[in-house]
Parts: C-alpha cells; structure tokens; sequence
C-alpha cells in the first residue's frame, strides 16, 4: 500500500495526541495533576494541536476535501464514518475539559468528569482509526489480531511519553510515570516484533489461482493490460519500502523503542531539568520512529489486487 | 445508504468465458468509448499522448500462462467489477456515495458524493475501483445503466458496451439471480467460477473456466501430398495423354 504522508502523519500525530489527552483527562479528572494555568495550557495546546493537524492531514489526503461533512453519514456500516463522528464528538468534553482546566483554573465537578469523558471519546476514536484498517480483509497484514491492540498501544504509549515529557518540563515528574512509559515503550516493541513475525509467517489463502479462477498448476503474468503504471499500481501495488524492509524495521526499533527506554531509564537518575531534556528528546525520538513505523505498516501491507499483476 | 440491502430483485451481471477470450481488448475500448461520455463520465486520460499516461478504465484485460501437469496455455482474462453481492467497498464508504441497488444488485457511486478518500478501492480486492485524479473522486463500472434500460437503443444494444463489443461472445449478460435464465444455465453447464470466493463478497460475475484439453485439435503435419500413383480407368487415360 502507497504511504501517503498525510495519512501517516494523521495516524502518528492523533495516535499521540489522544493518547495524551486520554491521560490528562483521567489523571487530571482524578486529582492527580495540579491545575497549573501554564502546564494545562502547554499540555492541553499539545494534545489538542497533535489531534487537529493529524485531522487536518487527514482531510488533505481527500479528492474532494470540501465535501468532508458527507462522511459523518454512514456511522452503521463505516468504520471511517464513525472515526469521524467520535473525533468531532470528542472535541466537546475536551473542549469544556480545556476550558475549565486552563481557563477557570479546577479539575473538580464538572470538569473532571468532561476530563473522563474526553478521555472515553479518546479510546474509542484510537479504536474506530485501528479497524478501519483491521476490517479491510483485501490487505493480510492490516486484517488481523494485531492491528487493534497495537493501535491502543502505540497511543499510550506515545502518549504517556510526552505526558512525561510535559510533566518533567514542569518538574513534576513521576517515578510511576516514568516506569509505565518504559514499560509501554517494551510492550509497544514486543508487540510490533510479535506482530512482524506474524505477518513474516503469514500463509495467505488468496493467490494467482484464487484470484483469476484458474484452478491448480501455476499462473504467470504474461502481460499486463497497460504499459505504465496506473492508480492501482501506485495505490496498492507500492514495494520500494518492501526492498529496504530489514533496515527499516532496525532504523523503526531505534527510534521508536530502544532509545527512548534508554533515555527514560536514564531520567530515572537525573535532576532537573537533564530528566526534562531527556524526556523532551526520548518524546521526539519515539515521535520520529513511529513516523517510520507507520510508514512501514502501510508499505509493507499487500493488497490483493497486485495478484493480478504478478506481484 | 452504505448498508447493503438484503435482498435485490435481480442479481445483473456477466459471465466471462476464459475459453473464448482472445485478448483483442474490444471490450477495453468499447466500454471506456461508452462510459466517457455515460453515466460516470468522464473516463480521465492523463498525459494520454505523452511519456507517463495514466487514465481511468472500468475494465482491463490480462494475458496469463496457466501451467499445469497437462502442459501450458495462454489465459486471456478480463477484469472489472463483479457486482458483489457483500461489497465492503460500499460498506466502508463513510459518506454514502457508494451504494448497492436493491432492484438490480447493481454497485454505483454517486460521484455528487464522493470524498475521494479511495477507502473502497482498498477495501476492492479484485482492483475494480479507479480513482480519478482530475475530478477528485472514485470511478467504477455502471454495468452501463444506461445503456441496459435505456429506450432509445434498440432491444439488442440493450447490454453492456463490452458485451456487445466482443467479436467471441465471450462476455454474457443476464440475471444470475434467476436460475432459469439463460446466463445462469450457462454458468451451471460450464462450472462458472467466483474469483477469490475464500474472501467471503459473493461476486455476482462467474467466470468460465477454460474447458479441458482434448486430443481432438489439429495436429500440425506436412500438408497432404498429390497421390504419385497412376490413376487407373477412363480418367487416368486421359491423364496420362494429356501429361506428354
């Protein structure tokens, strides 16, 4: 599959963005953060800036990007009708969160329980991204066990890393914190190694034969119907990412994995504001290599149509 | 409604005969003569004269090599849109520009309403969906709406432009819903296929699958020589003086 940048920045940046807010609305919403008109603002700007250029991305990858508000329609059948819906629709409680929280200054009553709301409306626009990929049955790799959670993951995962990143910039950092990123960051790597060697492994029923109906023996592409490449090719039949895979997987578990929890490992020690810089750097890092990660999800996923074309 | 319906009246579609095809692509051009200026008008070429032509085609003809234990054949295959009957291109569509109709089964976009997000053409297994880049919004085939229903043709060109294109008839067109007709009898006498049926869309089109081989086609000998002995009788006297 093409990896168009404006959907794998939109993926990354929301993935980040509700990731946080979905933390600053519990933690903040059970007391757990003092309202600091400086760190709410930083926090809630961040969070609200990753989901809305991630949302902006997204509209720009559109033919028709003026007619968008056609696609909050069709919510009983469509996973990106409904990604759409929760994504506005989380806007509300984040809003009424933000305001409260930056702008009156409490965490308390109503505005604690829009940080929860905001929080719910979070997860489920990171679940209703996740099966929008995981429901495409044409495409092996995305239509499995492992697209969902690892959606989830990577949120929280990028998410509580600039969570800590924002509260050590404040020197408030936590050690629980501080241990739940690296431990998120250690599931996040287990579970994209877990699920490369799934689809490394993957025996796909769908071949040439299936596909042109020619039952037993083998089916070679003799000749294609056109000389150059045409919308499906470009779209679906993308593979330069496919040749530099090895590397790229190394340069994804760099970036997104092992130096952020060297980083993070090396905070625990640090005062400030070295334990601020570290986590700035080990959120940006992690940033940088989800970017190459998800750039990776899209390139080396194979679509059925190249079947046709003998690839 | 992106919802499919759950039941249509008719079930319209084709049937392809593997054996039949020869690749001539006259269905290729019929149909993109005929959709440019139809219903999902118009069929955009890019660069159409230049080094890096691309364009919009409802349907595209591969050349296959079929090798089995018996030996190897040349597959003509013409691919375009099966006219699902669970399409998930419609189901993912989030706008509702992409529907199933319940009176024919037929798949369709309504490009008034078409965002371009090209979710369906991912969500297309067999590659039926083309997006076009200059209008912004996805393109497939109608199974030419308008020419099928269409009273100002006469009753004969009432079928779809490839149909009528082939110089094999090796495309048909018909209810696959109705067992009696004539299309369904043909997929049933000829063990009509679906493509990629372990993916669950239920494809309306079948295709035939190539028949067997026999033992009964040309030998490729010398050509038959002049019998060289002498014809005996009336006919053969002749022959012999007129030979001096």
């Amino acid at each position: 599959m093409h990896p168009a940048f404006s959907v794998v920045f939109f993926t990354t940046a929301t993935g980040a963005g509700y990731g946080l807010l979905a933390l600053l609305g519990v933690l903040a919403g059970l007391g757990f953060v003092p309202p600091n008109f400086w760190l709410s603002l930083v926090g809630m700007g961040l969070a609200l800036g990753l989901i809305s250029a991630g949302l902006l991305s997204s509209a720009g990858h559109l033919g028709r990007p003026e007619r968008a508000w056609r696609a909050f329609s069709q919510w009983r059948s469509s996973w990106l009708s409904r990604e759409g819906i929760a994504s506005v629709a989380t806007f509300v409680p984040a809003g009424l969160f933000a305001i409260g929280w930056v702008v009156l200054g409490r965490t308390n009553g109503w505005v604690a329980v829009a940080g929860l709301l905001a929080a719910v409306g979070a997860v489920v626009t990171v679940c209703t991204t996740g099966m929008i990929y995981a429901s495409l049955k044409p495409i092996a790799q995305w239509h499995s066990r492992f697209t969902l959670p690892g959606y989830l993951i990577y949120s929280a995962m990028s998410g509580s890393v600039l969570l800590n990143a924002l509260l050590q910039g404040f020197a408030l950092g936590s050690t629980i914190l501080l241990a739940a990123c690296v431990l998120l960051t250690l599931l996040g790597w287990g579970w994209k190694l877990a699920t490369w060697r799934y689809n490394d492994r993957l025996e796909i029923p769908t071949n040439a034969n299936t596909a042109t109906g020619l039952a037993g023996g083998t089916v070679r592409s003799l000749e294609w119907p056109h000389t150059e490449e045409n919308y499906l090719l470009k779209e679906m039949g993308f593979r330069v990412a496919r040749k530099h895979k090895a590397r790229l997987r190394q340069i994804t578990q760099v970036l997104a994995f092992a130096s952020p929890v060297l980083l993070l490992v090396a905070v625990f020690a640090l005062p400030w504001p070295y334990a601020a810089v570290l986590s700035t750097l080990a959120a940006i890092v992690q940033f940088a290599g989800m970017l190459v990660e998800r750039w990776l999800f899209f390139a080396e996923a194979k679509h059925t149509v190249t079947l046709y074309y003998g690839r | 409604m992106t919802c499919l319906p759950a039941h249509t009246d008719k079930k319209l579609g084709l049937v392809i005969d593997l054996d039949t095809c020869v690749g001539c692509q006259a269905c290729v051009t019929a149909c993109k003569e005929w959709n440019t200026g139809g219903h999902m008008a118009p069929l955009t070429d890019i660069d159409p004269y230049g080094g890096d032509v691309d364009g919009v085609w409802f349907n595209r003809v591969h050349s296959y090599e079929h090798i089995t234990e018996i030996g190897g054949r040349t597959v003509n295959f013409p691919r375009s849109c099966l006219h699902c009957e669970t399409p998930a291109c419609v189901t993912v569509c989030p706008t509702g520009a992409s529907y199933k109709r319940a009176s024919d089964g037929i798949v369709l976009v309504d490009e008034d309403k078409c965002i371009g997000c090209k979710l369906c053409s991912w969500a297309c297994p067999y590659g039926a969906r083309e997006f076009d880049t200059d209008v912004g919004v996805m393109k497939k085939c109608t199974l030419c709406v308008d020419r099928i229903y269409n009273d100002n043709l006469a009753e004969e060109d009432r079928v779809p432009a490839c149909v009528a294109a082939c110089p094999t008839s090796a495309r048909h067109f018909g209810d696959l819903g109705d067992p009696a007709s004539a299309i369904s009898q043909l997929v049933a006498e000829r063990g009509g296929v679906d493509l990629m049926p372990e993916l669950g869309y239920q494809p309306t089109n079948k295709y035939l699958p190539p028949r067997a081989h026999t033992q009964r086609a040309a030998s490729v000998p010398a050509p038959v020589l002049e019998p060289v002995r002498a014809e005996g009788g009336f006919l053969g006297w002749v022959d012999r003086m007129l030979s001096h």
